[in-house]
């Protein structure tokens, strides 16, 4: 999963450096606001483990060996914020030092490894082992399932960069400029083998390494654990429930969104000017407003106006997304993604206005 | 180490990672082109390369830049078996699996059939894989001569020196320090677990092994962490992270820079589509 350089666009690239880098600054914000003196041994020392994690080769059912990320058990343990900086900066060292994934590319391996992973993890966690004890079987349960699902999630990412490469960008010939395979070929690829091999491992060390501490050293799974009278490590104090509600609410409505391609006609009044023009939008019209005459040509306000303003992703689909769920569900993640960063970036400047001394 | 593969290929990989950091360590230490210049010149010069690397829409400039990269490498007395080895043919490998079959699957003029037509070779598809290749070869080769060349706290200092936050950079210090400590530690565990084992182990036990390892490498960590913790408190830390830059810019370094970032902006230009 670690993508080379040359592979993503650096137009791809720039975009993926910005979205880590508002997850980088997020999670630095909570780590200063926490333990600031212990969270930085804690999270160097945790990338370091992570790192090495990543060497040590697992054998896995059917014959075959897989490496775990370390993402899951980081999560657990330090939290999604501690994990998104330690899995960046092993991701970092790897790329910096030891010349594992590009210099280029680096933003979209910590987006696709360390934020979405991190994060996944965190809420499969937490759905998962909810209101379990700290030593209850459901606790390993939930870890690896939260790093079975994670990895995939990352992986997921990772092939849709790669697969939107081609039909972006390419030459006059239609020589694909960098990845060369479509969102139909890269998906299945990487999705399969992650969902085969290195989810399975991920999954099998982060269970190992939770039931692990739930013999030797309970303590340490305490702070993701969501139980009464536990303190979280680097959590904001939202109330956790709510959120988690929230979330899983959002989640299932991005999923459920290819069900507004089953519904027939069209909304009333959200006409286009195209739709006066043919026989069919005629009809559709005259359906939903009561059989009341239609003109035969669009509104001149509406004609005008119309032109105005051209959506970057007109009808839920992005141009090159062939299938209608695909781009319905990529269209509503773009979408919650837009709302939840314009809402933190407001979030950030009202904080700073009321407590203008208090900056990190 | 046949028989129980995934200990002894785990404890192969950790032995040439350390091996690859103490090769790095030796050729930064000669004198050579780029070990000549100030650390901050070498990452935005060769990192410019890269990325004009990933601009260039043209093979033959891609190719330019592969030659400029070997001759950097060989003023720079970075050994080219060095980059036979541990780059060229292990991108070759991997980028060139991934490649293969755009030959067959990317659309457009068929340059050769096979009988029966089952497969079709384009000149697209051929064209796509070997620039893909080629842009992956040099992009990585500039990626480890800045590696090889280059000491890890140089490469931090010069983060530094781009406002990288403070604490990342204490943190990617601190971690760098630790892989070698935990490696080390998981390395002797395996070794220990090894040479404690007679016959064939299944699967099964060699998953609890690693998990178990894994288990009682993460005590560790922690245990080390809270080491550190109390080692910085010791020494007064209290959350202020400074870092010394004791680097100064000579008239060898603007030259320096100056040649790396027209030379990205050539080969930008000259690339374009």
């Amino acid at each position: 999963m670690h993508i080379p350089d040359g592979y993503l666009s650096p137009s791809t690239c720039a975009v993926l450096y910005a979205g880590a880098g508002l997850g980088w600054y997020e999670a630095l914000r909570r780590i200063r606001r926490s333990l600031t003196t212990r969270m930085i041994p804690l999270i160097s020392v945790f990338a370091a483990f992570s790192f090495v994690l990543m060497m040590f080769n697992l054998p896995l059912p059917g014959g075959t060996t897989g490496h775990a990320l370390g993402v899951t058990i980081a999560t657990i343990v330090i939290g999604p914020a501690g994990s998104i900086m330690a899995i960046s900066i092993a991701l970092t060292i790897q790329a910096l030092f030891f010349g594992d994934g590009g210099i280029t590319t680096l933003g979209a391996n910590c987006f696709n490894m360390a934020i979405v992973g991190s994060l996944v993890a965190y809420a499969t966690y937490r759905l998962t082992a909810n209101g379990a004890a700290i030593t209850a079987r459901r606790r390993w349960i939930a870890a690896a399932v939260a790093g079975y699902v994670a990895t995939n999630a990352a992986a997921f990412f990772a092939a849709v960069e790669f697969g939107i490469q081609p039909v972006l960008f390419h030459n006059a010939r239609g020589v694909p400029l960098y990845a060369p395979y479509s969102l139909g070929i890269a998906i299945p690829a990487m999705v399969i083998g992650h969902l085969a091999v290195a989810g399975v491992a991920e999954g099998v060390i982060a269970a190992g390494l939770v039931a692990y501490l739930q013999a030797s050293d309970p303590a340490l799974l305490q702070a993701t654990s969501g139980l009464a009278g536990t303190a979280e490590l680097a959590q904001p104090a939202t109330p956790q429930r709510f959120l988690r509600k929230l979330w899983i609410t959002v989640a299932l409505l991005m999923l459920l969104t290819p069900l507004g391609i089953l519904a027939g006609g069209a909304a009333w009044g959200e006409w286009s000017a195209n739709d006066f023009a043919g026989s069919r939008g005629h009809t559709t019209i005259a359906t939903s407003s009561q059989d009341h005459p239609v003109p035969s040509d669009a509104p001149a306000g509406l004609q005008r106006l119309s032109s105005l303003w051209t959506a970057p992703i007109p009808s839920y689909a992005p141009q090159f997304v062939k299938s209608p769920s695909l781009g319905y569900m990529l269209s509503a993640m773009f979408g919650v993604g837009l709302v939840l960063s314009l809402s933190l970036a407001v979030q950030g400047y009202l904080r700073r206005r009321r407590s203008p001394g208090q900056a990190a | 180490m046949s028989r129980n593969r995934a200990i002894g290929s785990t404890l192969v990989g950790i032995t040439r990672a350390l091996g690859h950091a103490l090769v790095s360590e030796q050729v930064a230490r000669q004198p050579g082109l780029l070990q000549a210049l100030d650390p901050r010149v070498r990452v935005a010069g060769l990192f410019s390369l890269v990325l004009a690397v990933t601009l260039s829409h043209r093979i033959s400039v891609v190719l330019a830049l592969f030659c400029a990269a070997i001759l950097i490498a060989v003023l720079s007395r970075v050994s080219l078996a060095i980059l036979v080895t541990r780059v060229w043919l292990v991108v070759l490998l991997f980028t060139g699996v991934i490649a293969l079959p755009a030959l067959f699957l990317t659309p457009g003029d068929a340059v050769f059939t096979t009988p029966g037509g089952a497969l079709r070779i384009t000149s697209q598809g051929v064209a796509t894989a070997l620039l893909l290749i080629a842009r992956v070869e040099t992009a990585v080769t500039f990626t480890t001569l800045l590696v090889l060349c280059t000491p890890w706290m140089h490469v931090l200092k010069a983060l530094r020196a781009f406002r990288i936050p403070p604490e990342v950079v204490m943190m990617l210090a601190m971690t760098h320090r630790y892989v070698f400590v935990l490696a080390e530690t998981a390395s002797q565990m395996f070794e220990s677990r090894q040479s404690r084992t007679v016959g064939v182990l299944d699967g099964p036990t060699q998953r609890r092994i690693t998990a178990r390892t894994a288990g009682v490498l993460l005590s560790r960590s922690i245990e080390l962490s809270n080491e550190v913790f109390l080692a910085m408190q010791s020494r007064g830390f209290r959350g202020d992270v400074q870092i010394l830059s004791e680097f100064r810019m000579r008239a060898w370094d603007y030259i320096g820079l100056t040649a790396f970032l027209a030379a990205g902006a050539l080969a930008v230009w000259m690339g374009r589509r």
